[in-house]
């Protein structure tokens, strides 16, 4: 039976993980490599690396720390930030990633995912979208959540799929550091409309959470940072939680 | 240690297969030569991305003539084995036909790729040495090989399908061992040492 995924999300700045609350009070939380390589031990599924550099300096980094990462580990990861080209997608996937995360550049042009799925394959895109509840519904956010789009998340998420985007990884800006759970009415509707897999993110508090996502939110996979990088929550006593709830998950 | 060579061939997770191999302590050879590939002790058939492709890359390079002709041991992953099979529905390709089997399409009734970490079961060659039935092991595929006279490994996704296959020389899983933590570093070592 398929494994539900736990995916510990680090976020990197200038080759550093940071840590944060919604990008403010960033505290530098050492090499990304060496976390990452802590969490693959621990039982974490996949990881994604979210490079929120704001330079050009970017892509340089982000190829250095994809490749490092591949190296060291044994379980998949998902690179995302500024990705904008099925160049800087390329050398990603070349020096070592297995999947790269879209946001905002496929939003501006939606024709990327067209061009990224047709090089590599559905499976290597994740669509990222983050959005927000509006008294209309739901609504795409760009830059981290700094720019409203107008745009229906629902009506993004389906041309998204229709496109080629392999996976969703949708983050509730309102659930997102609340540590009040997770989406779960939106999400179940995103999975039961959209038949690519689907990542939760945004609103991780216990583990009990976690079991509410798979079951009432039907996610495949819930993602969380803070609460790992905190150690407030440890990813085998988690996953151990989970499966004792009879949710299928890969217990090491 | 044999000597372990990998097709390069422009598939997408070479780098990671490598990668995979330096961890274990083995510097593989990377080819596209076929004079290098047919002298080569182990060989290693990566494969990620669309089977019209990746079979125009092997063709491009002579490598379709071959890899059946090898007679060393071989181990494809993932679509380096539906490559392995007689015909893809991918592009509707015809592949190397070493195993005679079709790849389908997962019917869309069910989240397509199947994507994550699934238990494999009825382990049956030395490529599952020291592995527990239903161990988990990170699967991304749209297409499968039904459960056959080949099948060494099985998992289920909507239906039983091959998660590995085997015949003479030939090795192939259709899930990431470079990609499976522990479990996947074992099969690996159990190819390595066949």
């Amino acid at each position: 039976m398929l494994c539900k995924r736990i995916i510990p999300c680090l976020d990197v700045m200038n080759g550093r993980t940071v840590k944060g609350v919604k990008f403010l009070d960033l505290k530098d939380a050492g090499d990304p490599v060496e976390l990452a390589a802590r969490y693959a031990i621990e039982g974490a599924d996949e990881l994604v690396f979210l490079d929120i550099t704001a330079t050009h300096e970017k892509r340089k980094t982000l190829a250095e720390l994809a490749s490092k990462v591949a190296q060291a580990i044994n379980i998949p990861f998902t690179v995302g930030g500024g990705i904008s080209s099925v160049d800087d997608a390329l050398t990603l996937l070349y020096a070592g990633a297995d999947k790269v995360s879209i946001n905002s550049a496929a939003v501006r042009r939606p024709a990327l995912i067209n061009e990224l799925a047709a090089r590599f394959g559905c499976q290597c895109v994740v669509l990222a979208v983050d959005a927000r509840q509006t008294e209309k519904g739901w609504e795409v956010y760009l830059n981290g959540g700094r720019i409203p789009t107008g745009i229906d998340l629902f009506e993004w998420v389906g041309e998204a799929v229709d496109r080629g985007a392999g996976e969703i990884l949708f983050t509730s800006m309102d659930h997102d550091g609340t540590k009040g759970g997770f989406a779960n009415e939106a999400l179940a509707e995103m999975s039961q409309r959209f038949h690519v897999p689907l990542i939760a993110s945004g609103g991780a508090g216990t583990k009990e959470h976690f079991v509410d996502v798979f079951k009432i939110g039907k996610a495949d996979a819930a993602l969380a940072a803070g609460i790992f990088h905190f150690g407030e929550l440890s990813i085998p006593e988690l996953k151990q939680y989970i499966y004792n709830q009879k949710i299928p998950v890969r217990i090491l | 240690m044999n000597q372990v060579t990998i097709i390069d061939y422009g598939a997408g997770n070479l780098a990671s297969v490598m990668f995979a191999l330096k961890r274990m302590g083995i510097e593989p050879v990377l080819t596209s030569d076929p004079e290098v590939l047919i002298k080569a002790e182990k060989v290693i058939f990566p494969g990620v991305g669309h089977a019209l492709a990746a079979m125009d890359a092997l063709k491009a390079k002579g490598l379709d003539v071959v890899i059946p002709k090898l007679t060393c041991p071989v181990l494809g992953i993932c679509l380096g084995m539906q490559l392995m099979c007689t015909h893809s529905q991918e592009g509707n390709v015809a592949g190397l036909g070493i195993f005679n089997e079709i790849v389908y399409q997962f019917e869309p009734n069910q989240k397509v790729p199947h994507m994550g970490w699934n238990t494999i079961f009825k382990l049956s060659d030395p490529l599952f040495a020291k592995i527990q039935e239903h161990s988990s092991v990170y699967f991304v595929h749209s297409y499968y090989v039904p459960v056959s006279k080949y099948t060494s490994a099985a998992s289920y996704y909507g239906k039983a399908f091959s998660a590995a296959l085997q015949k003479d020389n030939f090795y192939a899983v259709q899930f990431h061992p470079e990609k499976s933590g522990v479990i996947g570093e074992q099969i690996l070592k159990n190819f390595i040492s066949l």
